[in-house]
């Protein structure tokens, strides 16, 4: 029998970016706020302090900072004829656990989607007409614009201090930003980073080429900064530490260095940490939420009721909450229908290693920040005419390596074997004159018919709830679409000097062991249509007026950009419409 | 005056534990949590002795990265570099029981896509893997694995390596793979889990270890960095004494 | 100028002698006295002993106070009949702050400051009295003395008191200003920063002569605020010193550990003339310490060089490697002269076992130096300290080894004992 805590105006589940941004708006706006948080309170100076934190093999290879697969993990298969198998050590994702969630071991690379990313079919067709668009592609468009998620934008970049250099100031094309960017109301906060040798060289090779090249808009500062809340952050140290750790210096923009120092001294707001949510409790006809229950890791379980629910947990677990508490009708592939589990999607990288005369080039990779890089945004969404090339869709690409860092960052020619004195003479001639940017190509992955997120009927967790059931794999425009993207980045590190270039296509089947950025998307998106979409563009659920869910999950399709800034920019679109629209007259935003 | 710093009672009081004592769930609000001088919990034991191999499984772990990172006149091998002794330490340790991975049944065979679906965990291939590897040379090529020699040792490398040697009870490849994931991950990791001795891996390569700044060197291009290597424990220059 | 009107009544009312002058000023309703009486409780940061540290509840007692002879808890000041102070009368409390003398008779320890509390008047401590009456009353028994024989016995302290404690009206300087005057009463008054800051000695009474150059107390050194240039307030100016005390940081600081507790509970509180005016008198008062003897290190000693070295690879990620930090972020060893304090007590403690800055409404962020006694050993600790105590032409006596290892074992005692 689960105790029943006092009642709360706004109980949130997660306490990452999107629930520290919600938090912090409506304790603003005067409710009661209680974040529900499934991992432990973390910060720098107790758990990843600068003498502690720069340990490889704890972090980027034990995943300290992540949700064990012990705790829950997902199924997965590539196609629905396929059983499905339980992921059971991490790889194509990383999903975060913890105060601060993705935010702190993110490597803060902080873009803004292009304007027609969030009118995706209708530009499509109109530009291309309807048939260009396979016929099992689900794309659809978000229900809300660039120009009113501008300002969005604009408060977390500011939040954050992110260093960049515009490239279309309220419609003027500025020199050394991204020219295809939609216009932005100032320029970034603070200027962008300092690059080091690689990624200059990439910029420049960049240039010659015909490229605009500019620095891709980090979240690890260049200068210190002190954010609107009065929180200040120092500036990076380019220690190469960053994906997969937490910042020991207050250097990177997260909930933990931007927000939570002001969220956690109102009255108004608590948090409880170690916590696990495991479903939303609503009333007999399931249109109203009462609150969620809890278990806390003793096992005792809790009810927090409250007004309003927000859940902002992982993409995934967004979805599974969704479901087990049921919520929505549920997405069926065969019969195209329901929308909880629709339109899931990752992201389509591929990287090209580029091997260098060691008497000629010393790269000192481990000099490097999370976002730090040189970008060329010529092949993003639809920046090029795709006309003559048979996809749709693509990605920014650049020279964006983060670290060098020995057991993951030691590349080697090809045809090197992989142990023995070979192995070894060609890991000392190459380690600082060889690149790997990691997701150099950062391609967009659309949505199809046959790529969802259901539950899986062998497979539990720790609390006997059926795990989350993947069904993933590439289709034919995106293996295009990186093959295109892949040859054009190979092109510039040629032109660098490369004297031998590896490029590692991306290639069906999708793999749940390779590593391919932790940006899942979809499974509960925002639209127009409730027969198409879960929430609103509001990000209210069409069923259940006192719930908004928070997250990249509600992305209809994943652009080829990195998703924080939008997941974001969200959040305080929908915390807006909350404060000014749902508070006063509680109901459904839009009327379908 | 007081001795209790009331911050740090407040940070206590922004951790109380929920009602059920042993809960490690806790209330944050207030203040940010504040523990004066956490233990970094992974740094680990690296006293003498073998942990998890007998002493002629350790000799047998050595030789092998002694193949896999062969010495040479400039950095040691993967044996002198004490990439057993790491190996023997992770076995022991969570790595070496799945501890934190999804273990639960039912074990099906799955596709190449879906990743890892064995339920045998690091430690037992390799209490299994080195038996059946040394009884495998001992019935092919009539000596125990140490004491073939260094060519020999090669050979029967590449020959798991590509799947051409069945091993008693454990699948030679993926043993293989696994030995050699290891010694490369101690190769490099910091000197604090037993290899990479006196940063030799990283002053093969000239990665400068636990650093934490680099903004003098960031418009430095193409110039080496001048520092030596420093280890989470520390580095010579540290010493005031010699 | 509203500050000189008040002023003059403030010292009209000073010497006033006021043991026996009971007039009973009726509390509860007077908001103008309670209003005054809480700002003089913030300025006397009564709530730094007073507050529970367990429950927090305001003012009701039960903290422990480590004194050179023993430990003392604090009492429930509540209203509260029973265990508080709501039975005494308003005669009784001014005996108890001003005097130290108990309702009973008995003498109160001078962990009760009544020694600058003295510095006010009886009207101030009437307005304290009438504040007081309005908070919740609480009801919890402490039990204050927990002294070993023969400290234990109270009367002790009269003879204590006959040598140390002279209570004298206060009064204002005419050869200074408002502003001074003011300061210099909050300093030795209510804010009794002298608690802390001044040496004292072999019987815990302070040596006036060394006013504020520093003292060693709850296991920090509460560093020399003097006028003095090299260890003291020399390279603050006005300004640093006023946002010190408000926001707990400000371009070269940072407020930690007792003094963190004190900007929370006290001088963030204050109004900004009162800042100023402490900032002041702290600029123009007293003689600073002694000229240091020291000479700095050869940057070739070898101390110098570990201590260069361990620098760059722990401490400059954050203070950078020419030491100047980030202002209101990371303190700037070269400019904050506690680098360079004649006793090393908190630098130990931070490197040891770290230490979080206090967050305030101005200054939210609460940055937190990580503890490295799981990392560096005696020698290192004792190596890098030496060198930022004499970098950046700072010249300080060098770190030992075996300070540093007695310095691990107190804090280790303190952990334990907490």
């Amino acid at each position: 029998m689960a105790r029943t805590l006092p009642p709360r105006d706004v109980v949130i589940v997660g306490l990452g970016w999107t629930g520290s941004i919600l938090a912090n708006e409506l304790t603003d706006a005067g409710l009661s706020v209680t974040a529900i948080e499934r991992g432990p309170w973390r910060d720098a100076p107790t758990d990843f302090p600068p003498n502690a934190a720069q340990d490889e093999l704890r972090y980027r290879i034990r995943h300290e900072l992540f949700l064990q697969p012990a705790q829950t993990t997902f199924t997965f298969r590539n196609t629905m004829s396929q059983s499905a198998l339980p992921i059971r050590t991490w790889g194509a994702f990383m999903p975060p656990n913890g105060v601060g969630g993705g935010g702190v071991h993110w490597n803060a690379e902080t873009w803004r989607f292009l304007p027609s990313d969030f009118v995706l079919r209708t530009h499509l067709t109109q530009r291309y007409g309807a048939r260009f668009l396979p016929p099992d592609m689900t794309i659809q468009d978000w229900g809300v614009t660039y120009e009113e998620l501008e300002p969005c934008y604009d408060r977390f970049e500011y939040l954050c201090g992110t260093s960049g250099t515009a490239g279309n100031l309220r419609g003027q094309i500025q020199p050394g930003g991204n020219p295809f960017e939609g216009p932005r109301s100032r320029p970034y906060p603070t200027p962008a980073q300092e690059q080091p040798f690689s990624h200059t060289l990439f910029g420049q090779a960049a240039r010659q080429l015909g490229y605009k090249p500019f620095p891709q808009p980090s979240g690890n500062l260049s200068q210190a900064y002190t954010n609107p809340l009065g929180v200040r952050m120092g500036p990076c140290t380019y220690c190469g530490f960053c994906e997969w750790f937490g910042c020991a210096n207050y250097s990177k923009a997260s909930p933990q260095t931007t927000i939570l120092p002001v969220l956690v001294r109102k009255s108004n707001f608590s948090a409880r940490t170690e916590c696990e949510v495991t479903r939303i409790n609503t009333d007999a006809a399931g249109r109203h939420a009462s609150g969620v229950s809890f278990v806390d890791s003793a096992g005792v379980e809790w009810e927090q009721p409250a007004q309003l629910v927000i859940l902002a947990a992982y993409t995934i677990f967004n979805v599974q909450l969704l479901m087990l508490s049921g919520i929505g009708q549920r997405y069926d592939p065969v019969g195209n229908t329901g929308v909880i589990g629709r339109n899931f999607t990752h992201q389509t990288i591929s990287d090209v290693l580029s091997f260098f005369d060691p008497a000629k080039f010393i790269f000192n990779p481990f000099i490097a920040s999370g976002a730090i890089g040189m970008c060329i945004d010529e092949f993003n969404g639809d920046n090029f005419d795709h006309g003559p090339h048979g996809f749709v869709g693509g990605g920014y690409m650049g020279q964006v390596q983060t670290n060098g860092r020995p057991i993951e960052s030691t590349p080697v020619p090809p045809g090197t074997p992989s142990w023995g004195a070979q192995w070894k003479q060609a890991v000392r001639d190459n380690y600082q004159s060889a690149l790997q940017p990691g997701t150099g190509v950062h391609g967009s992955m659309y949505s199809y018919r046959d790529v969802y997120l259901d539950l899986d009927p062998t497979y539990r967790d720790r609390f006997g709830r059926p795990l989350v059931r993947i069904t993933m794999d590439f289709h034919d425009n995106e293996i295009k679409q990186n093959r295109f993207l892949t040859d054009k980045f190979a092109e510039i590190f040629m032109a660098m000097g490369a004297r031998q270039v590896e490029k590692q296509y991306r290639k069906a089947p999708y793999s749940i062991t390779d590593y391919q950025t932790t940006h899942l998307c979809g499974g509960a998106v925002m639209g127009s249509d409730p027969h198409t979409s879960a929430l609103n563009r509001y990000l209210q659920s069409w069923d259940v007026p006192n719930l908004f869910v928070m997250g990249a999950s509600a992305f209809p399709q994943n652009a080829g950009y990195n998703p924080t800034g939008t997941l974001a920019a969200l959040a305080y679109w929908s915390a807006d419409a909350i404060r000014t629209r749902y508070l006063k007259n509680p109901g459904p935003l839009v009327h379908a | 005056m007081p001795p209790i710093r009331r911050r740090d009672l407040l940070a206590g009081t922004a951790l109380v534990l929920l009602e059920t004592g042993v809960a490690r769930s806790a209330i944050l609000q207030g203040e940010l949590p504040w523990e004066p001088a956490p233990e970094h919990s992974l740094y680990p034991n690296t006293a003498g002795g073998w942990h998890f191999f007998t002493a002629q499984q350790a000799a047998m772990v050595e030789a092998m990265a002694d193949r896999l990172i062969p010495p040479d006149p400039q950095t040691p091998g993967g044996g002198q570099a004490g990439c057993a002794v790491y190996i023997d330490r992770q076995l022991v340790g969570p790595y070496g029981s799945n501890a934190g991975l999804y273990e639960r049944a039912p074990f099906m065979k799955g596709t190449a896509s879906q990743g890892n679906q064995s339920s045998t965990t690091p430690a037992q291939l390799y209490r299994a893997g080195l038996p059946a590897l040394d009884s495998w040379c001992q019935a092919q090529r009539g000596h125990a694995w140490v004491q073939l020699s260094t060519e020999q040792q090669d050979e029967v490398l590449r020959g798991l390596e590509a799947g051409q040697i069945q091993l008693q009870g454990v699948n030679g490849e993926t043993f293989f793979q696994a030995v050699l994931k290891d010694v490369k991950e101690g190769f490099f990791a910091d000197p604090i889990y037993g290899a990479n001795r006196d940063m030799c891996a990283w002053k093969m390569i000239g990665f400068p270890g636990a650093r934490y700044n680099y903004r003098d060197w960031v418009g430095r291009h193409n110039e080496r960095y001048p520092y030596p290597p420093v280890s989470i424990a520390g580095s010579p220059d540290w010493s005031a004494g010699g | 100028m509203r500050c000189g009107i008040r002023l003059a009544v403030l010292v009209a009312l000073l010497v006033l002698p006021s043991l026996t002058w009971a007039q009973a000023v009726p509390h509860g309703q007077d908001f103008a006295l309670i209003e005054r009486g809480r700002y003089l409780t913030a300025l006397a940061d009564c709530a730094a002993c007073h507050d529970d540290p367990v429950s927090q509840r305001p003012f009701a007692g039960g903290r422990s106070i480590q004194t050179p002879f023993g430990m003392l808890v604090a009492p429930n000041i509540t209203p509260d009949m029973a265990s508080g102070i709501g039975g005494w009368s308003d005669a009784q409390f001014d005996a108890a702050v001003r005097y130290g003398r108990m309702p009973s008779g008995a003498r109160l320890y001078p962990a009760m400051p009544y020694l600058y509390y003295s510095r006010m008047s009886r009207s101030d401590t009437q307005a304290i009295r009438a504040y007081l009456a309005t908070v919740k009353p609480v009801s919890h028994n402490v039990v204050s003395d927990q002294l070993p024989f023969p400290f234990k016995v109270r009367a002790l302290m009269r003879v204590w008191d006959a040598l140390f404690f002279h209570p004298s009206p206060w009064h204002a300087r005419a050869d200074r200003s408002a502003a001074w005057n003011r300061g210099a009463w909050i300093v030795e008054g209510p804010g009794h920063c002298e608690a802390c800051h001044t040496p004292k000695g072999w019987l815990a009474q302070d040596k006036h002569a060394r006013a504020l150059q520093g003292y060693v107390t709850q296991g920090w050194f509460a560093p020399d605020i003097s006028p003095d240039a090299q260890r003291g307030l020399g390279g603050w100016s006005e300004q640093d010193i006023e946002q010190f005390l408000q926001r707990g940081h400000n371009r070269l600081a940072a407020a930690a550990g007792p003094m963190g507790e004190e900007v929370e509970d006290s001088s963030s509180q204050m109004r900004p003339d009162d800042l100023l005016a402490i900032a002041t008198y702290l600029k123009s008062s007293g003689t600073g310490a002694a000229p240091a003897s020291h000479v700095a290190l050869a940057a070739t000693d070898a101390r110098m060089r570990a201590g260069a070295a361990i620098y760059r690879d722990e401490c400059s990620a954050c203070h950078r490697l020419d030491g100047h930090g980030t202002p209101y972020l990371f303190p700037d060893l070269v400019s904050d002269n506690a680098v360079q304090a004649r006793d090393p007590t908190s630098l130990l403690r931070v490197v040891l076992i770290g230490t979080r800055s206090v967050a305030t409404n101005p200054e939210p962020t609460a940055p937190a130096m990580p503890g490295f006694r799981w990392q560096l050993s005696d020698a290192e600790v004792a190596s890098v300290l030496t060198y930022v105590r004499n970098s950046w032409g700072h010249a300080a006596s060098p770190v030992s080894a075996d300070q540093v290892s007695h310095a691990r074992s107190q804090l280790q005692r303190e952990s334990a004992a907490e």
